[in-house]
């Protein structure tokens, strides 16, 4: 899968989990939780429909990796090879 | 064949659905098992037809209101919050918004409302010399971090003490936090008030259209549709363990249902009496209420009264604590839910009159004289609707609940409304993989409770593994 496939993924999971936010004028390079309203609870759910429509594990310690648009994408594209 | 469950939800009231609804989303095999024919639990619903007009009228059992009132996509409020972890749309809980609230002392009123703005306005016309203490207090309570798991007991009144010097103000303040949602006589633990003081005065009030049945509606609707199992009339009678590890739960037609973990909704020290050879050691609430419904034919009644709510007290000081009689008739709150929607002019006009009752002294009642102290307790009700009315009216149905009807239809341990005087705020218990969650888990109000169940279920349910 293409790193732009991976970001699809990812912003069709935040638009499920936060359906209230606008999404357009994300900046990919800076905190999605400074640019969003999410919470470790929406975090959490951005890694349940991972784990449950794609079959990507994301353990505990990596939420870090989540951070950014830029830095889910570099995480999670190998895991989706 | 026996299957395994990845959790059991003892009790389909609102933290049990909204922690089932968590756990189905997310494809885990889980059923919640309820006592009763219908759901709800505290917050539930009932129907009684009028002898008279053979009309049939839907009542509400608690919710006088929802608290944590958000508008639409509000950020980082407790409901939006919630809105999201269900995924249920902001319009479907169709909340209509309060007029406003009243306290109602002897000597003073303070009025607010779903605008944090009145509030500071009343206090800075009642209470002058306090508008400055109040901002420092409030920004106080805006930095708290309330909801932190392992927080210990601090007395809300020494915490006033420090930031007011009218106990008037204090006694005016508290009173409705008090009577809303303490397990505690007179004073409650400071993160509670503090969740307390943000849901009612920060936040405020909203009904939804249809009240406790919309909620309760949505809520199964959600559960259904993502698959998860529910049993009504399944009383849980016992809570297996072994070597301190969660193994089944025993039902009342003897059926076990396997499983390691459990959700308890029924309270503290009711899951621990649920355990065999369980020791019960959480404190039992020493507060019980009665609550009188009335109904008059119409809307006309209201005329002179546009509150929602009336936390009325007759004495200088507020007395929140056992009484030494049946029931306390000097403080009360008075909701009207059809002021919600003061616009919509049809049909009868609803009151709900609660009082702190003493549970041992009705439990001792003999049948006849419960009739009758059931009666005085409608009569004062009564009393009470025609002067904060401002005029008498001839009621077309009332009942009233007391103490021992909690006990019955809650299976709460001596009618207590706000649970054990014990919180577990991390769920644990001393039983592995036995979570409690709801009231007992230290969250308030039905907000507080659907929260309770998905933060609970998300971190014992879905993360923990």
């Amino acid at each position: 899968m293409t790193p732009e496939e991976v970001k699809n993924i990812v912003l069709d999971i935040i638009a499920d989990v936060a359906p209230d936010e606008e999404l357009d004028d994300l900046n990919a390079g800076e905190s999605l939780r400074d640019q969003l309203d999410l919470d470790s609870m929406d975090f959490l759910d951005i890694v349940m429909e991972l784990r449950k429509r794609h079959k990507v594990e994301v353990p505990s310690e990596d939420y870090p990796q989540l951070a950014t648009l830029n830095s889910c994408v570099e995480y999670l594209t190998p895991k989706f090879a | 064949m026996t299957t395994k469950y990845d959790t059991i939800i003892i009790g389909a009231g609102m933290s049990g659905l909204a922690a089932g609804i968590r756990l189905a989303m997310f494809d885990k095999k889980v059923v919640i098992l309820e006592k009763h024919s219908i759901s709800g639990g505290l917050n539930s619903y009932y129907q009684r037809r009028i002898s008279s007009t053979k009309e049939i009228l839907p009542l509400d059992v608690g919710l006088h209101a929802l608290t944590n009132f958000a508008r639409k996509g509000e950020k980082r409020k407790p409901f939006t919050k919630l809105l999201k972890q269900l995924r249920i749309p902001y319009e479907a809980f169709q909340l209509k918004e309060q007029s406003y609230s009243l306290i109602k002392f002897p000597d003073k009123e303070i009025k607010f409302s779903n605008d944090f703005s009145l509030l500071e306005q009343e206090i800075f016309e009642n209470f002058p010399s306090e508008v400055d203490n109040f901002k420092k207090f409030c920004a106080y309570v805006s930095e708290y971090n309330e909801v932190d798991l392992n927080a210990k007991y601090i007395a809300s009144r020494k915490v006033l003490g420090e930031y007011f010097k009218s106990q008037l103000l204090i006694e005016m303040l508290i009173a409705p936090l008090l009577i809303y949602g303490s397990a505690w006589e007179n004073d409650m633990d400071f993160s509670q008030f503090v969740i307390m003081f943000k849901s009612l005065y920060f936040e405020g009030f909203s009904r939804p259209v249809g009240g406790v049945r919309t909620i309760l509606n949505l809520l199964l609707d959600r559960y259904k549709e993502l698959g998860g199992e529910l049993r009504f009339r399944s009383e849980v009678v016992g809570i297996h363990e072994k070597n301190n590890t969660i193994q089944a739960v025993e039902l009342k037609n003897g059926e076990i249902l396997k499983t390691d973990k459990i959700l308890s909704s029924v309270g503290l020290p009711e899951t621990q009496s649920l355990v065999q050879r369980g020791e019960v050691n959480a404190g039992i609430g020493k507060l019980s209420f009665t609550e009188s419904i009335i109904v008059a034919k119409n809307k006309a009644c209201l005329k002179n009264q546009d509150a929602t709510i009336i936390f009325y007290n007759s004495k200088p000081a507020y007395t929140y604590e056992k009484p030494k009689g049946l029931v306390d008739t000097s403080s009360a709150v008075f909701c009207l839910p059809d002021n919600y929607d003061r616009i919509n002019q049809d049909g009868h006009a609803m009151m709900r009159i609660t009082y702190m009752a003493n549970y041992d002294l009705w439990k001792a009642l003999e049948k006849e004289e419960y009739k009758t102290q059931k009666n005085y307790v409608f009569n004062s009700a009564l009393e009470l609707s025609y002067s904060l009315l401002g005029h008498k009216f001839e009621p077309i149905f009332s009942d009233v609940f007391s103490p021992t009807t909690i006990e019955k239809y809650t299976f709460h341990k001596k009618g207590t409304v706000y649970g054990s005087t014990d919180k577990t705020r991390n769920g644990k218990t001393h039983i592995n993989g036995l979570f409690i969650i709801g009231t007992d888990q230290g969250f308030l109000g039905i907000v507080g409770s659907m929260l309770s169940g998905i933060s609970m279920a998300n971190l014992y349910g879905l993360m923990d593994e």
